[in-house]
């Protein structure tokens, strides 16, 4: 092999700083590119380019039959996307807030999920679900939840949360080509900057991020595989989404040495990297901004008990939402921040 | 005085809620007199290219073409040639009596559950046999005539039916809960009409990708009360998608008669005209008229004029299936009374009529089908009948739940094994 066809490395890759949003709008741009089997569909994406820009431009480059509106109609959207998949498609339809999604709930759990398995994969379901979902941005209790552990449940379905531009891309790609059905749940609270819980200091950009670089053209990152945000020996923390920014904050201001794993992929979770760094450090905090009963955070924590025990020193800490609905004036008050977070830490290095 | 609570006010009218309530119940005499059943040939047929519009009379009109003469009559005589006829009618025979072998093969313990399809032969069969065999089938549960019109081997049917070692879904799914990819035939659910969104999601595909293919669903008159008609046919309109929706309107959706899917109101048809869609209202037990009124809609669809709402008017002659008892709620006279007949009497006069046809050749016929049904039946259970559950190795269990085995499936399907092993030592 000459070194002009050695393979460039992702972090070798030409690259530009962009904003989550940006990241997402250059998967989608990439993948219509490059399989003409990909189409964008949804409420307000096409001409206007979605309420969070996501889709700002596709329909101009691409045309009307591969990015389009739709009916408010989430039953519809999904329902037509797993049409679209028995055909031979590769759909990506946006739910404009998670909020919305469960009138299209049947046609995932009892059709996407489950067609692979009932047909014997005679029929397929390679559908993306695109929706952003979180709080902290005022939305109220509509546009503001974390249903995660709704889908993290259903069989046959995978669950992906990206928290950075350059996971976003490579990760929405990984689900575009997943010949399953993936929901793809965008953090909005962190679509333009990394927020870290401190909503009361000034919002940061992506831009001077590390991993706001997006290397530019085709990449994929594996579904199923965490990333150690930091290394670290004093306790594990388990996080996804915007909460892996808030407790890497916390984390720096009370200078402990945790080691934070952001899980990137809820099913088909990496369990290997929980169990390693769980044995390695003892200690393990599971944190998500979803209400906390039967939150995936049980599932995690019933995981680290079931697969550690012998290596834990301290019980394991659940750091969630509170369960009520999100309020509106209250959301700070809901949203586990950094002094929740912070506690949490205390008690795990005291235990 | 203080008002009492559940009154109305004195000078109001009191409220009261209206609960559908069907005409006959058992034991009751039942007199059809109050449909009205039109003319055979005396409905018009407008272009297929016509806008939506023109169709909207038929909705609550009917489309009809066998009379009482048993002739074919008006511009909806699809005019087939004989053997077409005598292929439709030995077709429908067929799913006749398959059911009524797997009827009997439930009652003999060989699998948990059929689903007969009896006097409603012909919206399945003769609207599959008005569509291209790549236009694809997106059926709901009582569409066994949709595989038997493509030619599915009966074989598989039982194999399926009775969850054996040869079951293509590996014993997965509840029986007659078919998928057949290879004869263009979708997975059938068992949750009902998300089918319909479904077949739209298709069509838009194939108007995506520039192909001719069309989708047909089927969905009965009780389902379409589901959100997912109504996203359907929304879909459908928005984007002009090229398909049809076949309501089967049999009356019954178990023990609930149509007036709790609206019928007390109008036609299941009429709903296309809120929709700005085509809607034909078809006499589903005439077997030329359902063909007649499926191939104008494909004809529609597949020129990029867009979808159609069908209603085939019919009457499901039995229980809903082998779990149900249908004389606890309705009136043993209603089949016998139905005033649109039976569609494989019809079908069978007709073609005798013009005299390419006979008594003695149908009964030759019917004594080869059941003869062709008990001989794929007796191979079907060479693999097995349901029994124990047990013709599929458990790994089986674990597989397609993803493209890829993950690792907690893994370990479920290791306790599995060990179950089995524990079980049965040998």
């Amino acid at each position: 092999m000459s070194p002009d066809d050695a393979p460039v490395t992702l972090a070798e890759a030409p690259a530009r700083a962009m904003t989550m949003i940006e990241a997402i709008s250059d998967a989608l741009d990439t993948m219509l590119e490059r399989d003409s089997d990909v189409v964008l569909l949804g409420q307000d994406i096409g001409y206007f380019g979605g309420v969070f820009r996501c889709t700002a431009g596709l329909q101009a480059k691409h045309g009307k039959t591969r990015v389009f509106d739709t009916p408010i109609s989430e039953c519809g959207i999904i329902g037509a996307a797993v049409g679209m998949c028995a055909y031979g498609l590769r759909p990506v339809p946006e739910i404009q807030f998670a909020d919305y999604i469960y009138p299209g709930l049947d046609q995932l759990i009892s059709e996407a999920a489950r067609l692979r398995y009932r047909s014997a994969a005679e029929f397929i379901a390679p559908m993306t679900v695109r929706t952003p979902f979180g709080g902290g941005i005022f939305g109220g209790q509509t546009h503001s939840q974390s249903p995660e552990a709704l889908f993290t449940h259903v069989a046959g379905l995978k669950t992906v949360v990206p928290s950075t531009p350059h996971d976003a891309k490579g990760l929405l790609i990984a689900a575009i080509e997943d010949n399953d059905p993936v929901i793809f749940f965008e953090p909005k609270r962190i679509y333009n900057g990394p927020f870290d819980g401190y909503y009361d200091r000034p919002t940061r950009p992506w831009k001077d991020h590390p991993d706001a670089l997006v290397p530019e053209g085709y990449y994929s990152i594996p579904l199923g595989k965490a990333r150690v945000v930091r290394e670290g020996g004093a306790l594990t923390i388990l996080a996804y989404g915007t909460m892996v920014h808030v407790a890497e904050a916390v984390c720096r201001e009370k200078g402990v040495d945790a080691e934070i794993i952001d899980l990137r992929t809820l099913v088909p979770l990496d369990i290997d990297a929980v169990e390693n760094s769980v044995r390695k450090t003892g200690k393990c905090m599971v944190v998500h901004e979803a209400t906390r009963t039967s939150g995936f955070g049980a599932e995690l924590a019933a995981l680290v008990q079931e697969r550690c025990f012998y290596h834990l020193e301290a019980p394991i800490e659940r750091v969630t939402g509170f369960d009520t609905p999100y309020p509106h004036s209250l959301e700070w008050a809901y949203f586990p921040g950094p002094i929740r977070v912070g506690e949490g830490i205390d008690k795990l290095l005291e235990a | 005085m203080p008002k009492q609570e559940g009154q109305a006010d004195a000078n109001r009218p009191r409220l009261s809620l209206h609960v559908p309530e069907p005409r006959f119940r058992p034991g009751d005499t039942v007199d059809f007199s109050y449909l009205t059943i039109p003319e055979t040939g005396a409905q018009p047929r407008p272009d297929y290219t016509s806008a939506a519009s023109e169709t909207w009379p038929l909705c609550t009109d009917m489309i009809r073409v066998l009379g009482d003469d048993d002739l074919a009559h008006g511009p909806w005589d699809p005019r087939l040639s004989p053997d077409k006829l005598r292929e439709l009618l030995r077709q429908m025979a067929l799913v006749r009596a398959f059911d009524a072998r797997m009827y009997r093969a439930q009652r003999q313990g060989k699998t948990s559950f059929y689903l007969k399809c009896t006097g409603e032969e012909a919206t399945s069969v003769c609207a599959t046999q008005a569509l291209d065999f790549e236009d694809m089938i997106f059926p709901s549960y009582r569409q066994q005539g949709c595989l038997i019109a493509r030619d599915y081997p009966v074989l598989e049917m039982v194999n399926q039916i009775y969850s054996n070692r040869a079951d293509k879904l590996k014993g997965r799914q509840l029986p007659i809960l078919y998928s057949a990819k290879s004869v263009n035939f979708f997975t059938i659910s068992g949750n009902l009409a998300t089918q319909l969104p479904q077949a739209s999601g298709f069509a838009m595909a194939s108007a995506i990708r520039g192909d001719s293919k069309i989708a047909a669903a089927w969905v009965g008159e009780g389902s379409s009360a589901e959100g997912d008609f109504h996203s359907a046919l929304i879909f459908a309109a928005v984007y002009n998608a090229p398909a049809i929706f076949n309501v089967v309107n049999n009356q019954w959706a178990i023990s609930s008669f149509s007036g709790f899917a609206g019928a007390e109101r109008t036609s299941f048809a009429a709903r296309a005209i809120g929709y700005g869609i085509a809607g034909l209202r078809v006499d589903g037990n005439d077997a030329l008229a359902v063909y007649a009124a499926e191939r104008w809609a494909a004809d529609r669809a597949r020129s990029n004029h867009g979808p159609t709402l069908i209603e085939f008017f019919t009457y499901r002659g039995e229980g809903h299936s082998t779990s149900d008892d249908p004389a606890v709620y309705r009136s043993a006279q209603e089949r016998e009374e139905w005033p649109l007949g039976d569609p494989i009497t019809r079908l069978k006069a007709h073609l005798i009529a013009i005299g390419e046809w006979s008594e003695e050749q149908h009964e030759a016929m019917d004594r080869a089908l059941d003869e062709e049904v008990k001989e794929a039946q007796r191979e079907a259970e060479k693999n097995g009948i349901l029994g124990h559950g047990l013709h599929h190795p458990f790994h089986t269990m674990f597989e397609d739940v993803f493209e890829e085995l993950p690792w907690n499936l893994e370990e479920q399907g290791r306790q599995a094994i060990r179950e089995r092993q524990i079980k049965w030592p040998e």
